[in-house]
């Protein structure tokens, strides 16, 4: 599941909650892969404000499972099973 | 300090520093050591989600109490945007006003939200939803609260554009006077029911019932005092040709906020607030302060940034939330439930380069990802900064201030010996002689034609040119410096008649 809030959501047509099953592959699903992805099938427009790199843009927070994905090794964290991804655009709103 | 380890061959200027490396699932809260920790603030830091809260509930109320300049029993307006910060500030007075007594917060708040809909592209109809939406939060949480939208700016008095002397500043010693009256005042209080005297002053929790009351009888009245919920097509119309006639993305941005701050005060002005509170964040302000370095305000950082801002003498501005970064804003709003809306802003979804404040957004932020005590400086740098008075004025009062932004003026231009006095002259003597009113006022163009170095929306007036470039000169001559730049990209012509602002 992954989840766009705080302003992000704009960037997928106002959606804030996706439920998403991703297909298998070879490669394991890690965050830099779902961005990878979440980049080619979800971002409705204007990738830049969301992805920056490999990595998202500084100012957007991600939690995987309501802990910061600095706890998890952030881009390398290997995705399990029902995992519920957050990102938090910070920089909307004073 | 630098260090030369033994992984890698000395850190060098250039050198990216290493992220710290995680250490799985193994970490412990750094402050309890037991809880299982959530997320890491600064350089490392890793909480659980107590300490978290206590960390963060503990730096509000440091953060007032060391700066010591809300007495008990003040009015203090809370500034609302329905954003992340400014909520958290509300959740965290809340909080502070419930605790057991000697600990509580000892001042009286009030929220103030501007509906800036119009200048950010909202259709009334999108308008009309997020007053709504915002009108929900505000009646759960219960403190007298004042919806005025941007377009009410027209209806200003010029006295908002004046400093009002302050009196005498109170030294610690009244700080510290006030409180303990007030303390021996909650004393007295409660001793007397014991005695079963009557009590002639409101206890503690009688003046909390009676917020409660004000609160649901307030909105009544504020419905009454703000007007109809909708202000005037025209104020709409006026307020949409006047930002739309400013060039740049910077000079709106900055407009915006002079607007804003025009605003808010003259709600604390009215409704008799003595203190307004800004969400200002951590992360904000160290971007705000670069920002205005760029655009002129070096002089007045001290004031733009900092926890108090005093220019308005009878109101002071202060920032609560100046010692939080966005990043624990954003969790802590998470994690206990503080309610927010989102708005778009001015710049939402602007590209990166379309304004200086975006502009340095981006910058600060991506060199806080690679250097992470980035902003953090800035804000250590930015509190070291003093408000000193120019030209060792004593009492201040006798200096000229900046007609929009009210901070003293940091300009000569009589001076022609400064870069600033220079342009000044050069600009005044290339003033054409009066011309010919062209033929028709309204549609045609003929006057633009004569040169580029006149104002480019000259023709819309159909006065003489000298006749009418005579105000906006001599309102330019009262601005700063940043708020002439910002004038310049403004446009003239009827409805951006710079004085609808004053």
């Amino acid at each position: 599941i992954s989840s766009p809030i705080g302003g992000a959501e704009l960037l997928f047509d106002g959606v804030k909650k996706h439920q998403v099953t991703l297909p298998s592959q070879e490669e394991p699903w890690d965050i830099r892969n779902l961005l990878l992805w979440i980049k080619k099938n979800l971002l409705k427009e204007r990738p830049e404000l969301f992805i920056q790199g490999d990595s998202v843009r500084p100012g957007i927070l991600v939690l995987i499972n309501d802990a910061d994905w600095e706890l998890q090794g952030e881009l390398d964290y290997q995705l399990q099973d029902q995992d519920n991804i957050l990102f938090i655009s910070t920089l909307h709103g004073g | 300090m630098c260090q030369v380890g033994e992984d890698y061959g000395g850190p060098g200027p250039a050198e990216l520093q290493p992220k710290l490396s995680w250490r799985g699932c193994e970490q412990k809260c750094m402050k309890c050591k037991e809880g299982l920790p959530v997320l890491i603030i600064r350089a490392g830091d890793a909480f659980c989600k107590d300490c978290f809260k206590a960390y963060y509930i503990h730096k509000f109320r440091a953060m007032l109490g060391k700066n010591r300049l809300i007495f008990p029993g003040e009015k203090v307006l809370l500034a609302w945007s329905g954003g992340p910060s400014s909520s958290s500030m509300i959740w965290q007075v809340q909080e502070g006003l419930s605790r057991e007594s000697a600990k509580r917060l000892r001042f009286v708040p009030g929220i103030v939200y501007i509906d800036e809909g119009v200048v950010c592209g909202q259709s009334p109809e999108e308008r009309a939803k997020t007053v709504t939406e915002m009108k929900l939060i505000l009646q759960t949480v219960g403190f007298p609260y004042h919806i005025v939208s941007l377009e009410e700016v027209f209806n200003l008095p010029t006295s908002v554009l004046q400093p009002v002397s302050q009196g005498p500043r109170g030294s610690e010693n009244t700080y510290k006077e006030a409180v303990d009256g007030f303390i021996q005042q909650q004393q007295q209080q409660q001793r007397v029911p014991e005695e079963g005297g009557r009590e002639a002053v409101l206890s503690d929790e009688q003046i909390q019932e009676k917020l409660r009351q004000l609160s649901t009888q307030d909105p009544v009245g504020q419905e009454e005092v703000t007007g109809d919920s909708l202000p005037r097509p025209a104020q709409i119309m006026a307020l949409m040709t006047l930002f739309s006639s400013v060039k740049t993305l910077t000079a709106r941005e900055e407009l915006l906020q002079t607007l804003r701050a025009h605003l808010i005060l003259h709600v604390a002005r009215v409704q008799g607030y003595s203190k307004v509170m800004l969400g200002d964040s951590c992360t904000r302000l160290a971007i705000k302060l670069m920002t205005n370095l760029a655009l002129g305000r070096g002089a007045f950082l001290a004031w733009d940034t900092g926890f108090s801002d005093d220019r308005h003498g009878d109101v002071v501005m202060l920032r609560p939330m100046r010692d939080y970064t966005l990043k624990e804003i954003a969790f802590y709003n998470r994690m206990f439930g503080v309610p927010s809306v989102f708005t778009p802003a001015i710049d939402t979804k602007a590209p990166e380069k379309a304004s200086i404040h975006r502009l340095m957004e981006s910058f600060i932020l991506r060199l806080q990802a690679q250097f992470p005590s980035t902003i953090s400086t800035v804000y250590r740098t930015s509190e070291k900064l003093v408000k000193a008075p120019r030209n060792g004025d004593a009492a201040g009062a006798a200096t000229a201030r900046c007609l929009l932004c009210m901070c003293a003026l940091d300009i000569d231009s009589a001076d022609s010996a400064t870069a600033f006095g220079a342009q000044t002259l050069e600009h005044l003597a290339q003033k054409p002689s009066p011309a010919p009113a062209p033929p028709t006022g309204a549609s045609g163009r003929p006057c633009c034609a004569q040169g580029t170095r006149l104002q480019q929306d000259c023709c819309r007036d159909t006065r003489p040119l000298s006749e009418r470039e005579e105000p906006r000169a001599s309102f330019i001559e009262q601005l700063c410096y940043s708020c002439r730049v910002n004038m310049k990209d403004v446009g003239l012509g009827e409805a951006g008649d710079p004085r609808i602002l004053v």
